[in-house]
């Protein structure tokens, strides 16, 4: 590979406004070490092609936005080197299981939507100390530990564009939305398992879920969503049984009543939101 | 934005074996559906035969003379295969599917290490017992009188 001058991109495009079905196109631009596969779109659409669409915005892997197919392979085009590839030849698709929008953009609406219905954030009745806070919610650094891995989700969707119960059926929720519900519900901080039981019911839910485990493979977080639906299910099982262990949602701990503030520290700014 | 004209891009059937470089465990999950439509549809067949019986013996030897010779040995030879591996990657299934051999949440350290990792040992554990089933299958229909 260190002989590569050159890198040839077969995009698969498309246009609404101007096709009526995708297509490929191919694209040559010089390599010079370290181009990732986002940096070589940027010199497409700078010297090629000005009407390549794709979504991006951190170039770190963090944000999320550049999921794509990459030589078969759902990644992040930002924190793909294409020396890692192994070729030149590259070929580029929208993340499957998506409908396109446009060109490399699919549309993750739907995931986005079916994450905001399984209640992904910790659900308690003290709504007032949520509001006001008057302390903080006890935890320890092992219950941090059980659901921290599945907190490191970004929401790129390659998981869903790797799973194949995603691929053959629109009814389940997905590996996304599902290791999120793990992560709620393993949060000792949280109240909320019955809402979400209630809320991945049905065809939606985990049971449609038999370990392919392409969504933990292709995370570029690590987050192993196979995982985290494994462990779900576990703990619905035990639910049913009445096993599974209720130490949700913990107490409040309150400010510490004896604490002087050193010298030179200046109190904390009022909450804004 | 759901306004706008959108391609339709899901996989459908073509997600479950191609469509991309997948890893050992995709194919063991089509090869489970798979096998488990066959055996689904040898369940159907094998009722439709044996009711048979139930319109009396003129029938019942017509549907069995149907379904004796080489073919239909073999077919029940693929059952026999279908069912070994869909027994072995059942109990698999049914193990991860109640959090074993999955491991606990741990800090994601790059290279990441995932619970595909861990059941990676069950996995091929899973297809040398369909292999010892499909031996001792293959020496009981073929070899042994």
């Amino acid at each position: 590979m260190s002989e590569m001058s050159k890198v040839t991109y077969r995009i698969r495009r498309y246009d609404p406004n101007r096709d009526t079905a995708p297509h490929y196109e191919t694209y040559t631009i010089d390599y010079t070490p370290g181009l990732t596969v986002l940096e070589g779109l940027w010199l497409i659409k700078e010297t090629l092609a000005p009407d390549l669409v794709w979504r991006a915005s951190c170039r770190m892997g963090v944000c999320g936005s550049c999921g794509m197919l990459i030589n078969g392979m759902a990644r992040l085009a930002c924190n793909t080197q294409i020396s890692d590839l192994g070729t030149d030849q590259l070929v580029l698709a929208p993340l499957p299981n998506f409908n396109i929008i446009r060109d490399l953009v699919p549309d993750l609406m739907p995931m986005l939507s079916t994450h905001q219905d399984l209640h992904p954030y910790v659900v308690r009745d003290d709504v007032a100390e949520q509001e006001e806070p008057t302390g903080e919610y006890y935890q320890s650094i092992h219950d941090l530990e059980q659901y921290l891995q599945f907190s490191y989700c970004i929401k790129c969707g390659c998981c869903m564009a790797a799973c194949p119960t995603v691929a053959t059926d629109p009814t389940y929720a997905g590996p996304m939305p599902l290791g999120q519900v793990q992560r709620y519900n393993t949060d000792t901080r949280d109240g909320g398992f019955e809402v979400r039981k209630e809320a991945i019911a049905g065809e939606r839910g985990p049971w449609r879920c038999h370990y392919a485990g392409e969504c933990s493979r292709v995370c570029p977080k690590g987050v192993d969503p196979a995982k985290a639906i494994q462990l779900l299910k576990r703990q619905m099982v035990l639910d049913v049984f009445g096993l599974r262990a209720k130490k949700c949602p913990s107490k409040l701990v309150g400010k510490p009543k004896d604490a002087k503030r050193r010298n030179g520290i200046p109190e904390a700014p009022k909450p804004t939101v | 934005m759901s306004d706008t004209k959108h391609h339709p891009n899901r996989l459908g059937l073509w997600g479950w074996l191609g469509g991309g470089r997948w890893g050992m465990e995709r194919y063991l999950y089509a090869l489970h559906r798979v096998t488990g439509l066959g055996l689904l549809a040898y369940f159907l067949l094998h009722i439709v035969v044996t009711s048979s019986r139930a319109f009396g013996a003129d029938r019942w030897k017509t549907a069995m003379d149907a379904v004796t010779g080489p073919l239909f040995k073999f077919g029940e030879y693929l059952v026999f295969v279908a069912f070994a591996f869909h027994a072995a990657n059942g109990i698999r299934l049914a193990l991860l599917e109640l959090g074993f051999a999955v491991g606990e949440p741990i800090e994601p350290v790059y290279p990441y290490r995932t619970s595909v990792h861990v059941q990676r040992p069950l996995a091929i554990g899973a297809l040398a017992l369909a292999a010892v089933l499909v031996a001792i299958g293959t020496a009981s229909m073929w070899l042994v009188d």
